[in-house]
């Protein structure tokens, strides 16, 4: 739980900044240009792709910023079980989060365009592409790192009185099972 | 491995799919609330081969547009150009990236294709109550959940693109509606997959003999 909020922490960081600055620079012809992710979803938007680019928008920004929001919350708040029953939902939203947050992909498809640009013009990497890399190493460390399992055992049960109580005990619950 | 494959709701269990607790149902018609979570339990999703197939279906109408019309339009001083899906893998190819070509051209043109095909096999054999190759089928499921984001990967090339290259009228991107297209394929592949139940594949008109895995 330790190590998993400090990577959490850490994916935050790295994802702000992989938001705020800048992805690339480009030079043509002594022009300069550079974008963020944003900036992406903004031509895109403002080209008249509305619904790629809300997709895009989702996949890259909402919900990876989701995933580790969420993730944090959960961390924080089952410190001290029994965790309250919003957590078990926010344990929910998170998985959700996470099977949408593409940041990988996008990675992927920066570096498909890049070598396509690069024959035409200069391009330079800005610190966002880094912050991104970083966002990826530590996202996939984050969930690999965290075990559901472990913060469910700690959320107030819905009916009954977990989680104290034995799973062997009653006629209700019988064990864990994976989903 | 034994002749019947047991399943959890012919022992009288239900799995929550919210939280992944295995508890005994209230009742075998309604199994009620997950008494860890509260979310609805269910034995198998409901309606989920119905919906699969609707999903599927509606991906595969995409998929041709997805497909031929073009993606992007490049705009210079001399010329305008437009692509496609293919003709942008094959652009990648002659600039000497193979791999990159080889990876867009699995990955955008490949995998939503095979992901179709993969749940038409996995619906047509659950509905014929197949026993055969479970192991096989619910790990194609599996690889399947796993491959289909990638197939992303050309939109968000094509965003990039089109949000560095804004220096009109030196050179400027502008999307086209066959990236609408595209995304629909691969968000409703996504739904798709999700919406099938693969408990579904371990259930069988009861008392066939189990003749592999």
């Amino acid at each position: 739980m330790e190590r998993t909020t400090a990577l959490a922490v850490a994916a935050a960081i790295a994802f702000f900044i992989a938001n705020v600055e800048p992805l690339m620079g480009l030079s043509l012809a002594g022009r300069e240009a550079s974008t963020t992710i944003a900036g992406g979803v903004r031509q895109m938007w403002l080209h008249g792709e509305k619904i790629t680019a809300l997709l895009i928008a989702l996949f890259a920004m909402v919900a990876p910023a989701l995933e580790i929001g969420f993730l944090l919350a959960i961390l924080i708040s089952v410190r001290r079980p029994p965790a309250p029953r919003w957590v078990g939902t926010l344990l929910r939203w998170a998985e959700i989060a996470g099977s949408w947050s593409m940041v990988e992909v996008m990675m992927l498809g920066i570096l498909v365009s890049l070598v396509k640009i690069a024959a035409v013009a200069r391009v330079v990497p800005g610190a966002g592409i880094f912050a991104a890399g970083g966002v990826i190493l530590l996202l996939a460390a984050m969930s690999s790192s965290f075990d559901p399992r472990e913060a469910w055992s700690r959320v107030r049960w819905a009916h009954g009185d977990g989680p104290e109580r034995p799973l062997s005990s009653g006629g209700s619950d019988a064990g864990e099972g994976e989903g | 491995m034994t002749a019947f494959a047991r399943t959890g709701m012919g022992e009288g269990f239900v799995s929550c799919e919210v939280c992944g607790l295995l508890s005994r149902p209230a009742g075998a018609d309604d199994p009620g609330e997950c008494p860890r979570c509260g979310g609805e339990l269910e034995f198998r999703r409901r309606d989920a081969i119905q919906r699969t197939w609707a999903l599927v279906a509606a991906a595969a109408i995409c998929y041709l547009p997805a497909n031929i019309l073009p993606i992007l339009r490049t705009t210079t001083l001399r010329s305008v150009e437009t692509d496609t899906i293919i003709s942008g893998v094959i652009r990648l190819y002659a600039s000497g990236t193979w791999y990159l070509a080889l990876i867009v051209l699995v990955a955008s043109v490949m995998i939503p294709l095979a992901k179709l095909a993969a749940l038409a096999y996995l619906l047509i054999t659950v509905r014929q109550g197949s026993v055969r190759n479970r192991g096989e089928r619910t790990r194609l499921y599996r690889v399947m959940e796993f491959i289909g984001r990638w197939s992303m990967v050309d939109v968000f090339a094509a965003a990039f693109a089109v949000g560095l290259l804004q220096l009109r009228p030196l050179m400027s991107v502008s999307p086209l509606p066959g990236v609408l297209f595209f995304s629909a394929v691969v968000i409703l592949t996504i739904l798709a997959a999700e919406s099938f139940d693969p408990r579904l594949i371990w259930d069988s008109n009861q008392g066939k003999q189990e003749t592999d895995d």
